[in-house]
Parts: structure tokens; sequence; C-alpha cells
């Protein structure tokens, strides 16, 4: 990663001067104390407030209720005795694995449904260039800023009507009115990187334009199709609204809806199953996103800066 | 030798051409198969509802019951409902100030991370973490930490820095509970809008700041009249989508206080929920969502058209 920054223009800018790169930054007072002030405790702060939510949910998910429940005698900020109590009861004596497995497999459709629909409409409004390509664009990208919370109670008598209520299929056909617009966008951002000669050289060769797609500008915009996948996936994981309001039956719940309407059960919060459930359920899209990190961060960035 | 033998070459590519290898050339066909199946969703699940929402809001449907076209009176209802207007207003203030939490400290984590710092790469990695991992999952976690008698900022406030004698009541009564809402909320923004800004920042040329440099400019006049115009176009993109999503946020209030206590934490999509989905008034519900979609016009192009311009809003190209 090159990532030109104010720093290195002054560092030049000191080198020039005579000075040395080992003082970076000003001229004036003690520059190391000064620098640690203004960027590494900001930062580290910054660092403690973000991450501290998910050490709190680990560290919780570990312990055993005696411990929870008493600061006065077990200092709360670290376990003494960890347990997998929690996990244990979370997993056999609930239906959380059934739970993370329906979240699993919506999630995978709803994510090849809207890749697969996204690519063929963002090659054709990029590269077949039709009349009006570029409104059909900007209404996909006006599609993108309607919130699902506007959507959700007409789209639940919608799903009644199709026989829909209560069945997984309602959440994989509903999904994608969010990632088909996001993943259009985020691919006709990579169709247009590729070099349009490309194509035309596979026009005057002979190719049929289903070849040209399947031979020269998918296998080119695979790194969008990742960004696009792995994005759709994490949505799809996260939905909430759509997934509290068709379903019904515990056994078809998705994990963020029936951990919060199955766990939460009378006014005694079982706060370590909770927070082992919140643990589990984070896991696999954290998974994912450590393996994709550098997609994530360009399709996030792509989108907005398309 | 015969001369007959016809030995001019082929300029015609023999390919067999069948009926069906021509359909998939001819470009109009190819344009309509490859829209189908994104318009056919996008309609069937996206423009329709937003049609059939309006129409309901105009009806006194129930679950289970086809309701009657009732002219208004959803919309009248709703004016003389406190717990409606306390909504809009909630939702105005909710949206107003994490937006502003969100996009003054992001601004600051994306400077920060824009600085020679060590495991550069890995720290953006983890600074993304909030907002990658499911809203109601980590809003259950703020629910343990904001718990009445077990939170641990009581716990460090009173137990260990002795500043208070008792325990903070964080979503016992309205307004602890809407601030604790709000920081929640700004903790899962933050994210987003400093990598976004982030990405900005690193596509500002550093010959600029050196030439700022040289022309004795301090670190806050380059902060000003460089740093701030460039950032502006990812700025006002970012805002817009920010806006829009605190706006009809459902999830973290749904599962931290579900619009209680006293019905003083409801954000309009939260109302909109309880009414249409356990209340069983659809219509009402319906009503209460329509009426998210002024505000939502509005902001979005208060913060599009006001905050920065960029070129082909201006009538250029789009690239």
């Amino acid at each position: 990663m090159t990532e030109p920054t104010v720093i290195t223009a002054e560092e030049e800018f000191q080198v020039i001067a005579g000075k040395t790169v080992d003082e970076p930054e000003r001229l004036s007072w003690d520059s190391r104390t000064r620098r640690v002030i203004t960027v590494y405790i900001p930062l580290a702060l910054f660092l403690i407030v973000l991450l501290f939510p998910f050490y709190w949910m680990a560290i919780t998910s570990v312990k055993p209720d005696y411990e929870m429940y008493d600061y006065k005698k077990y200092n709360p900020f670290w376990v003494h005795s960890p347990t997998l109590e929690n996990i244990r009861k979370l997993l056999f004596e609930t239906e959380y694995p059934r739970w993370l497995m329906t979240t699993m497999g919506i999630a995978t459709a709803a994510t090849f449904l809207s890749v697969g629909a996204s690519v063929l409409a963002a090659y054709a409004i990029e590269r077949l260039r039709f009349k009006g390509a570029q409104h059909v664009g900007l209404a996909i990208y006006l599609a993108y800023l309607v919130p699902p919370t506007i959507l959700f109670i007409p789209l639940a008598t919608l799903i009644f009507q199709f026989g829909l209520f209560d069945s997984p299929v309602a959440l994989i056909l509903t999904y994608p009115t969010f990632l088909i617009p996001f993943c259009t966008w985020l691919l006709i951002g990579y169709f247009k990187s590729i070099p349009y000669e490309l194509e035309e050289c596979a026009l005057i060769d002979g190719a049929s334009r289903l070849q040209i797609l399947r031979r020269i500008t998918l296998p080119l915009a695979v790194p969008g199709l990742i960004s696009a996948g792995i994005f759709a996936f994490t949505l799809s994981w996260n939905e909430f609204i759509y997934a509290l309001a068709f379903i019904q039956s515990t056994e078809k719940k998705t994990v963020p809806v029936a951990i919060l309407t199955e766990l939460v059960t009378g006014d005694v919060y079982q706060w370590g199953s909770l927070m082992a459930g919140s643990l589990l359920g984070s896991v696999p899209v954290a998974l994912i996103y450590s393996f994709f990190v550098e997609y994530y961060v360009s399709s996030m960035t792509g989108a907005v800066k398309e | 030798m015969d001369a007959t033998v016809d030995t001019r070459p082929r300029f015609v590519p023999q390919r067999q051409e069948s009926w069906l290898a021509r359909l998939f050339d001819s470009k109009p066909f190819l344009v309509t198969l490859c829209m189908l199946p994104t318009a056919g969703l996008l309609v069937v699940f996206l423009t329709y509802p937003l049609g059939l929402g309006l129409w309901l809001s105009l009806t006194d449907t129930t679950i289970g019951q086809r309701g009657s076209y009732i002219g208004l009176e959803n919309f009248q209802s709703l004016m003389d409902d406190p717990v409606f207007w306390n909504a809009v207003w909630y939702t105005i203030f909710y949206t107003a100030v994490a937006t502003a939490g969100k996009f003054l400290l992001g601004l600051w984590l994306a400077l920060l991370l824009n600085h020679h710092v060590p495991f550069k790469a890995f720290l953006r990695a983890i600074v993304l973490l909030p907002w990658i991992v499911p809203t109601v999952l980590s809003s259950i976690a703020w629910w343990w930490i904001y718990d009445p008698q077990f939170s641990i900022i009581s716990y460090v406030v009173v137990n260990v820095l002795h500043l208070r004698e008792h325990y903070y009541d964080f979503l016992g009564s309205p307004w602890p509970a809407r601030w604790s809402l709000i920081v929640a909320n700004v903790w899962r923004g933050i994210p987003f809008v400093a990598i976004t800004l982030l990405a900005g920042l690193q596509t500002i040329s550093p010959s600029l700041y050196e030439a700022a440099l040289l022309d004795g400019a301090s670190g806050w006049q380059k902060f000003r009249r460089i740093t701030v115009p460039l950032l502006m176009p990812i700025l006002s993109v970012a805002l817009t989508l920010s806006v829009l999503f605190t706006f009809s946020d459902f999830q973290l209030v749904y599962a931290i206080t579900r619009g209680g206590p006293f019905n003083s934490t409801h954000l309009m999509a939260t109302l909109a929920f309880q009414r249409a989905i356990p209340g069983s008034q659809l219509g009402e519900g319906a009503a209460i969502a329509v009426s998210m979609i002024p505000f939502l016009v509005l902001a979005t192009l208060l913060c599009f058209f006001g905050v920065g311009r960029r070129k082909w809003q201006q009538g250029g190209g789009n690239d």
C-alpha cells in the first residue's frame, strides 16, 4: 500500500531543510511528546471505545453466573474461572445450531440470487449501452435509498398473499431489494475499469456477446464479484426487520431475530447465554471479513466514491 | 493441375449460425434478458410495495382482514396522537445528534489514521469491526453495558473512580435512555464515516500540502483550505447515506429499549412496526411509515445538494 500523507510531505520538507527523519513532526517543542499526545493517545482511546463492547461480550460469555453478578468479590474486567457452560447451554438446550444453519442458507441463497441478477444488470447498463441505460442506472441507485423500514408493512401483506409467510423463501426473495442496488452499482464501477477495447477485439474475432461476458468480462471482474458477494452475504446476515416481520415459527428464525425473541424471555435475562449467542452469531461475518478486509474497504469506499 | 479447385481464402468464419445464436447476438433481446431478473425483483418487491404502502395508509386494513378506503383518517388520528409526535421529534433529534457525533468523531479518527502509524492496515481492519458485526448483536452487548444493576460503566464511575454514589439508570427514564441510544448509534456509525473519509483523504495529493507549507500555512489553515474542500464530494455522499439510514433506523432501538420507557424512545420506524405487526393495525402502521417519506426526501436533498456539488449533478458526464 502506498499511502502518501501529510507527514510524508512534512518529512520530505524537513529532509530538505537539513533535519533528520528521526524527528518526525514540527520544528517547535519536543515533537515526539507532541505526537504521542495528538496522535497515539486519541487513537488508543478510539480503539478502546470501539473494541470494548466486543471484549465485554466475550468475557461475559465465559463467566460463570456467580462471577457475573458479583462485582464486589470478582473484578468484572477479568474472568477468574472461565466456563463453557453458557455456550453449552446455547448449543444443546436451544435451537441455536438450527438458527445458524437457517441464516447461513438464507444469506447464501440471497447472495447468489442478487449477485447473479446484478452482474447481468450491470453488464447491460455499462457494456451493452442501450438507450436510457443511464436512467436505469439512476433508478437502481434510487432504489438503494429506499429504506426497508418503509417497505416492510406492504411487503408483509404481499408475502402473505403469495403464501410465503413464515417461509425462508420470503426472505430470499425480499433481501435482493437492498442487495441488488448495492451490488449493481459496485459492479458497474468494476466493469468501467475493464478496457472496452478488449471486448471490441473479441467482437471482431467473431465472439458472441454471451461468450464475451463469460470469457472476458466476468473473469476480469472477479475481484468485483467477490466484493459484491461478501458484502451481500454480510448485509443479509445482518438483516433484521424483514426476518422479524415475516417469520414466526421458532425453528425458522434467523440468528439476530432468534436471539432477541427466543433467548430474551421473562424479566430475568440470561446474560451469559445472550452474550454467547451474540458472539457466536458475529463469528461467521467476522471470519469472512478478516479474510477479505481489502475487498470490504475497497467496495465500501468504491460505492461511496462512485 | 486442375484449376477449378477453389483456393480462395475464406473470409466468412464458418460458424453454424442457428436461430438461437442469432437471437443471443441481437442487442435488444440481450438487454431485456439481462435486465429481466433485476427489474422483476425490484418491481415486484420494491416499487409495487412502495405504492401498496401508500394505498394501505389510506385504508383500515388489519392483519387477516382486508380493509376499505377511509381517506386520510389514519393521518388525522396520528395528528392528535402525542406518541406519534414524540416519535417524529425523537427521530429528528436522534438523526441530528447521532450524525453530528458520527461525523465529528469519524473525521477525527480518519485524520488520526491518515498519519504514519505502525500497523496501519491492521488498525483500519480492526476499526471497521463495529460496523461489520450484526447491529442487533452488538446492540445486545450495549443493552448489557446499560444494565441498571450490573452496568460496567456505572461500576467504573461508582466503584473505581468514586465519582458518584449510585449506579446510573441508563434505560429506566426517558432522557438517559434517549442519550444512551444515541451513544450506541454513534459507536456503530464511526467506522463507516472514518473509513470512507480516510479513503477521501488518501486521494488528496501531498504536493498541495507541500505547497501550503512552503507558503507558510498553519495546520488549521491547511485543514480548512485544503482538506475540507477536497473532502466535500465524498463527505456529501457519506452524509446523505448516513442521515438516510439513521433516520430510518430500527434495529438498535428495537433491540435495546423497544421504544420504552413510556414510549419515549420510539423512532418512527419502531412505532410503525409496533402498531402494524404486534398491534396488527397495518393501515395505521403504513401511515406512520409513509409519513417518513417527506422527511427522508427532504434530508436527502438537503445533504446532497446543500453540502457538496459533484460533477454530474451540474449536468456533466456520469464518469
